[in-house]
């Protein structure tokens, strides 16, 4: 049998819909995983990223946090988070690990798109009277919303993307699949798994893509085209897991 | 799960299973050397090839201009899949135990971020600089080597710092095939009723290894590129 009808054997099986391991119950248990990860990243790195740049202190502070970050594998983090006892078994350690790399991007972009607001129009509603929780609600947040969409959606798509891994260690999710397969040496189950995945991934890219071009303002979309990655800040630029 | 109940059993006992652990780095040094081994061969030869690919890419799709698009599109694609999955789709057709099968797929991703950084260093060369150089007489090859290339190099080696980074967290993935380096032993050791002192050793000489190969980067880019230093 080829890999192909093995795999539509397997997605074709009815037993496979059922059940605590069937695919609607991975399905939703990875997108509950990665929406608890992202909120608590969320939760942390967006007063943190308002307030600094808000106060336009703790660049380097970002700057540090989003390249050392890079350097630490997740499953590394996965599996030390797994294996402590007060944290708890399965999906509680998963979203703790997720949301801490949910912060980087999240805060990264945060701060350069409160330090992008141009001073002209800072001064200017200062002039206007706006101050303190004002200027900052009614003034930089909104200017600086297309840029933490832009977070929100590298943060939300690579959460998406590593509580695959959660699978390697105990946890849940839609990566259950592919490591079973490869545990039963089912070759149309860990196929099946790939596409699973795959699809879930491309299509929260898609649909964040969309929620960013809706908070975008037209004038404010860029060109798409070739865009540096850089060492210093990473702005819209996930670590692949 | 018996592990769990090893596990109560160990915590009833006091630290019978520390996170650091000299006994354990002495009796295992065999297996920490060929993991990490493997680690870094998996690395340097992702970055070799995908430099290999990506540089003659990037000036593909800087010539054929709307090559640039389907290019920068399918290794975008191509970045959203997980690791993870992808190894799960390629292993049918590479091997489900063969490190190859990791081997490809983490130079597609290094793809995405090295041709990226080749096509905007290239972009980057000045118009004038080019119309000098094609004024002395420079041919499209001496050209492309002797003015486009070294000014393009620091873009390009950013890229490589990036890429570099990334593999070796990514190599880790791999263990799904049975070749995750230092992945492995964080696996394993999990795996061994919570082994901590084995997942330590994987995670801090991943890191490490990260850190250093930045850093060795970092020396080499100012090497090679020494009128750039300022603009770092």
């Amino acid at each position: 049998m080829s890999i192909f009808s093995e795999t539509w054997t397997f997605l074709n099986d009815p037993a496979n819909y059922a059940g605590t391991d069937g695919i609607p119950y991975r399905t939703v248990e990875h997108l509950v995983i990665s929406g608890a990860a992202v909120a608590v990243g969320c939760a942390v790195a967006l007063p943190i990223g308002l307030w600094l740049g808000h106060t336009g202190r703790g660049g380097g502070l970002t700057v540090l946090v989003s390249n050392v970050s890079r350097a630490i594998p997740t499953l590394a983090l996965l599996t030390i988070f797994a294996t402590i006892a007060a944290i708890g078994f399965g999906n509680r350690a998963t979203i703790i690990a997720l949301a801490i790399f949910a912060v980087p991007p999240l805060l990264t972009n945060t701060y350069v798109g409160m330090r992008d607001v141009d001073p002209e129009i800072r001064e200017a509603a200062r002039g206007m009277g706006f101050s303190g929780w004002g200027l900052l609600g009614r003034v930089e947040v909104p200017l600086a919303l297309p840029l933490i969409a832009a977070g929100f959606r590298t943060a939300a798509v690579q959460v998406v993307a590593t509580a695959t891994l959660a699978a390697l260690v105990g946890g849940g999710g839609l990566g259950t699949i592919i490591n079973d397969g490869f545990g039963q040496q089912n070759r149309g189950e860990i196929f099946a798994g790939g596409i699973l995945v795959a699809l879930l991934a491309l299509l929260t890219e898609l649909s964040l893509a969309l929620v960013q071009r809706l908070v975008t303002p037209k004038a404010g979309r860029k060109q798409q085209g070739a865009r540096p990655v850089e060492v210093a800040d990473a702005p819209g630029n996930a670590v692949v897991t | 799960m018996s592990s769990l109940g090893l596990r109560a059993v160990h915590s009833a006992l006091g630290p019978a299973n520390p996170w650091f652990s000299w006994g354990y780095v002495r009796d295992n040094s065999d297996t920490i050397l060929a993991r990490l081994r493997e680690h870094v061969t998996l690395t340097v030869l992702t970055i070799l090839i995908a430099l290999v690919i990506a540089v003659p890419l990037a000036i593909l799709a800087r010539q054929v201009r709307w090559l640039s698009g389907p290019i920068l599109g399918v290794s975008g694609v191509l970045y959203t899949v997980p690791s993870f999955a992808l190894f799960a789709l390629m292993a049918p057709f590479t091997g489900y135990t063969k490190s190859r099968t990791v081997l490809i797929g983490l130079v597609l991703y290094a793809l995405l971020v090295l041709v990226r950084n080749t096509l905007v260093g290239l972009e980057g060369v000045p118009a004038d600089v080019r119309e000098a150089a094609r004024g002395m007489g420079y041919g499209a090859a001496r050209m492309f080597w002797r003015v486009e290339l070294p000014v393009a190099l620091p873009a390009i080696m950013a890229g490589v710092r990036i890429a570099t980074v990334s593999t070796i967290a990514l190599v880790t993935v791999g263990v799904i095939i049975g070749h995750g380096g230092l992945g492995q032993l964080l696996v394993e050791g999990f795996n061994n009723n919570f082994f901590h002192a084995e997942i330590a050793v994987g995670a801090i000489l991943c890191i490490a290894l990260a850190l250093a190969a930045d850093g060795v980067l970092y020396a080499i880019t100012r090497l090679v590129s020494p009128w750039a230093r300022e603009r770092r």
